[in-house]
């Protein structure tokens, strides 16, 4: 546990150093593309005029100033599958983004969707010692989070505190300097597979690049997917991604679940590859211009060129409808959504107050998919597009960007993890100079 | 089964990603640092460097300031800067000859190599020149504006016979006071500086014009009047024109001058004193012994 404080606070002092540069690069590793945006921060100058949060939900403090996409190699199911072809890639999306930046950039903040995340509920409680929660005291309730054994392997990646509670008060986002005589917390936890997070940080670091921070794609493409009542009274967002589905449930603003599928668009394109003897990138493109998961009777009779390279006339004006099409695509969706619905019912996100349902991400472009995800989801059901966001090219507003515009709001405004708050006094050593200076500063 | 319709791939598709170095090249190229130090202090460096190493060798030094010189000389022969005559306005011919042979400048010459305004300053210290002015006019002629001392009196100085103009310049030497009889003549110590005095009261004295001699500075401290006849007017150290005016208007009313006395005295404005000659003095006590009668003529006889 103290490796990974030392780990995380070590990224959060970088992105720091970053955000005091004032600039910083995002990356998005999927498995169907690499996505590379290059911020600039402005600095709280621009802060000033609005009171509270600013303009633009607090993200106009940033402006994308270098966009760079590239199709992703040597990822499957949102986790590094070859190294090389992987580090490969973040190069080129790296240098293209840094050309039309036309700055260097050394600081990264990356964003995955696989490495099978699994979520935890923490609860901890503590006596306050002078009936007033101190950050001591957070501090400290935090330490007493029993952590379950999450198993050989695996990493923390978000520790998020979602509410505090005093006595029988609960729900408060700040509990600091209230009156009461316990405090209690729950805390969010997330974990993935440590190979991931270790491959990922080698293809990073041979990139030349400091990582500044990780997060889970699910959680921030649904930061930049929910709106804000949305985040505030509970709802899932559903990423379609190339390789993982990841969907994470929101509530009070704190993300409370997040889990991944390992089925996505690709598994689609592969299905229909196989259903109509095309290559994968023919069959891409099928999906792509002609895909569908409603099909009806215009669909009949709309007929699809499929062609082929062999010479074999026969077999190059090979012809499918549409209707076809739609139904190789369509199990296979419905297969994804299925597969959600039993995490969600897993989640209990029955239980939510509000059950909205986004669906983001680059597989929610089929045509019809809200359809048959409200069928299997239930009645909410909308699709998400990310949160504009200053200088992001049009090419990259579509739901495909989801994840990296909300890795942009994450590097502007990042939640408050374990790692950020004070490390209570006994963990510290016992004749540690920090210990002396705190002592000091509580008593005088 | 070969494709028959497909037409080959010339050359396996091209890898997108950059190599790691050329990636890295690209990050060095973004860095503002090494991009300004590349751009302006490499190619500033070299400038400096070659020059340097051009110019440590002597021989090379010498041969870029042979061919600085040659360039300026060429610009300056120009046609356009050339000075091909010099005028001499306003200065008589003596006066002119004069300053051609004291600046003997060799024509044609470059108005580069002619220092026009210590030419000015050598000229105006000139004993004859008041004041010059040095110009290049266009055409390449040097022009000077001379404007002359007049002289005004001769000056028998303990050095010589001297020629000044109004101010008590001296314009000239003279072998002798007879070469220029037209001028008034003043001698003494000092009488130079007081030239203007002087020529003040040789106006006042026009009445009596004919009969002066000169003027003689005293003591360095005032003037005498010398007439011919070997009469003096001895004029005061202040007031000197008016004490003059004075003895004029005697002379005029009594016909003094043409007395037989040596001296007038009018140093002290209160108590003019004449004093007379010797035989003015007997011939004096001799009418002074008729008016008196016998006892002086007994006197006299005694």
């Amino acid at each position: 546990m103290t490796d990974l404080y030392q780990t995380q606070r070590a990224m959060r002092n970088m992105r720091q150093a970053a955000m005091q540069r004032g600039v910083i690069a995002i990356l998005d590793i999927g498995s169907s593309k690499i996505a590379c945006l290059v911020l600039r921060f402005d600095g709280p100058s621009q802060f000033s005029d609005a009171d509270g949060i600013g303009s633009l939900a607090g993200q106009s403090s940033f402006r994308v100033i270098g966009a760079a996409t590239t199709r992703s190699r040597g990822v499957r199911f949102g986790e590094i599958d070859a190294m090389q072809e992987t580090e490969r890639a973040i190069r080129t999306a790296v240098q293209a983004a840094q050309k039309m930046a036309n700055t260097r950039v050394d600081h990264v903040i990356a964003c995955f969707a696989g490495a099978r995340p699994r979520s935890y509920g923490l609860d901890g409680m503590v006596e306050l010692d002078e009936n007033i929660a101190t950050e001591q005291d957070i501090a400290r309730v935090m330490a007493s989070c029993d952590v379950p054994d999450f198993g050989e392997g695996r990493e923390v990646l978000h520790a998020q505190p979602v509410n505090f509670a005093i006595d029988h008060r609960s729900g408060l986002g700040d509990p600091r300097g209230q009156m009461g005589n316990e405090l209690a917390v729950d805390m969010h936890l997330l974990t993935v597979d440590e190979t991931v997070i270790q491959n990922l940080l080698y293809c990073i670091k041979r990139c030349d690049l400091e990582l500044a921070g990780l997060a889970s794609s699910s959680y921030v493409s649904g930061i930049s997917s929910l709106v804000e009542d949305e985040q505030e009274l509970g709802a899932a967002c559903i990423d379609l991604g190339g390789g993982a589905t990841g969907l994470s449930i929101f509530m009070r603003k704190h993300m409370i679940y997040s889990d991944a599928v390992r089925l996505g668009g690709e598994h689609v394109t592969s299905d229909i590859s196989m259903g109509l003897q095309v290559p994968p990138a023919t069959a891409e493109r099928i999906k792509t211009f002609y895909g569908g998961v409603v099909a009806t009777g215009m669909d009949d009779r709309e007929m699809i060129e499929i062609g082929g390279d062999t010479g074999d006339w026969e077999h190059d004006r090979r012809t499918v409808s549409r209707a076809e099409l739609i139904g190789i695509m369509r199990p296979r969706v419905e297969e994804i959504l299925e597969e959600v619905r039993v995490r969600l019912d897993a989640a209990g996100f029955e239980h939510l107050p509000s059950q909205q349902i986004v669906l983001t991400g680059g597989g929610s472009q089929i045509p019809g998919l809200d359809g048959l995800a409200s069928k299997i989801l239930g009645q909410q059901v909308r699709l998400g597009r990310p949160l504009r966001v200053q200088g992001l090219p049009q090419a990259a507003t579509g739901p495909a960007f989801a994840s990296s515009v909300g890795l942009c709001l994450f590097a502007a405004n990042p939640q408050d993890e374990w790692w950020d708050f004070e490390i209570p006094a006994e963990k510290y050593p016992a004749r540690s100079l920090k210990r002396a200076i705190r002592w000091f500063k509580d008593n005088w | 089964m070969q494709p028959l319709t497909a037409t080959k791939p010339a050359a396996p598709r091209r890898d997108p990603a950059p190599s790691r170095w050329a990636y890295r090249m690209n990050r060095l190229w973004l860095t503002p640092l090494f991009r300004a130090a590349l751009r302006v202090g490499l190619p500033a460096f070299l400038v400096i460097f070659i020059a340097g190493a051009y110019f440590a060798n002597p021989e090379n030094r010498e041969k870029a300031g042979l061919m600085v010189a040659d360039l300026r000389n060429q610009i300056e022969t120009r046609p356009e800067f050339m000075v091909k005559l010099m005028a001499i306005d306003g200065a008589s011919e003596p006066l002119a000859e004069d300053i051609r042979s004291a600046f003997p400048v060799e024509f044609p010459i470059s108005s580069f190599d002619l220092d026009l305004a210590q030419m000015q300053r050598d000229i105006e210290e000139l004993a004859a020149v008041e004041d010059a002015a040095v110009r290049i006019k266009p055409g390449g002629i040097l022009e000077l504006q001379i404007t002359e001392r007049i002289p005004a009196i001769v000056w028998r100085s303990p050095e010589g016979v001297k020629l000044l103009d109004r101010e008590g310049y001296v314009v000239a030497d003279i072998p002798a006071r007879l070469s220029r009889p037209d001028l008034p003549l003043i001698s003494g110590e000092g009488a130079a500086e007081h030239a203007t005095e002087a020529l003040e009261l040789l106006a006042v004295s026009a009445p009596i014009a004919d009969r002066i001699r000169g003027l003689v500075r005293m003591g360095e401290r005032r003037w005498d009047v010398a007439l011919d006849r070997d009469q003096r007017i001895l004029l005061p150290q202040e007031g000197a024109v008016a004490a003059l005016e004075r003895v004029i208007v005697l002379d005029h009313a009594k016909d003094m001058l043409a007395r037989d006395l040596a001296v007038v005295d009018i140093r002290n404005a209160s108590r003019p004193t004449i004093r007379l000659n010797t035989t003015a003095v007997e011939e004096l006590r001799r009418i002074r012994d008729i008016q008196t009668g016998q006892n002086n003529g007994q006197n006299g006889a005694n």
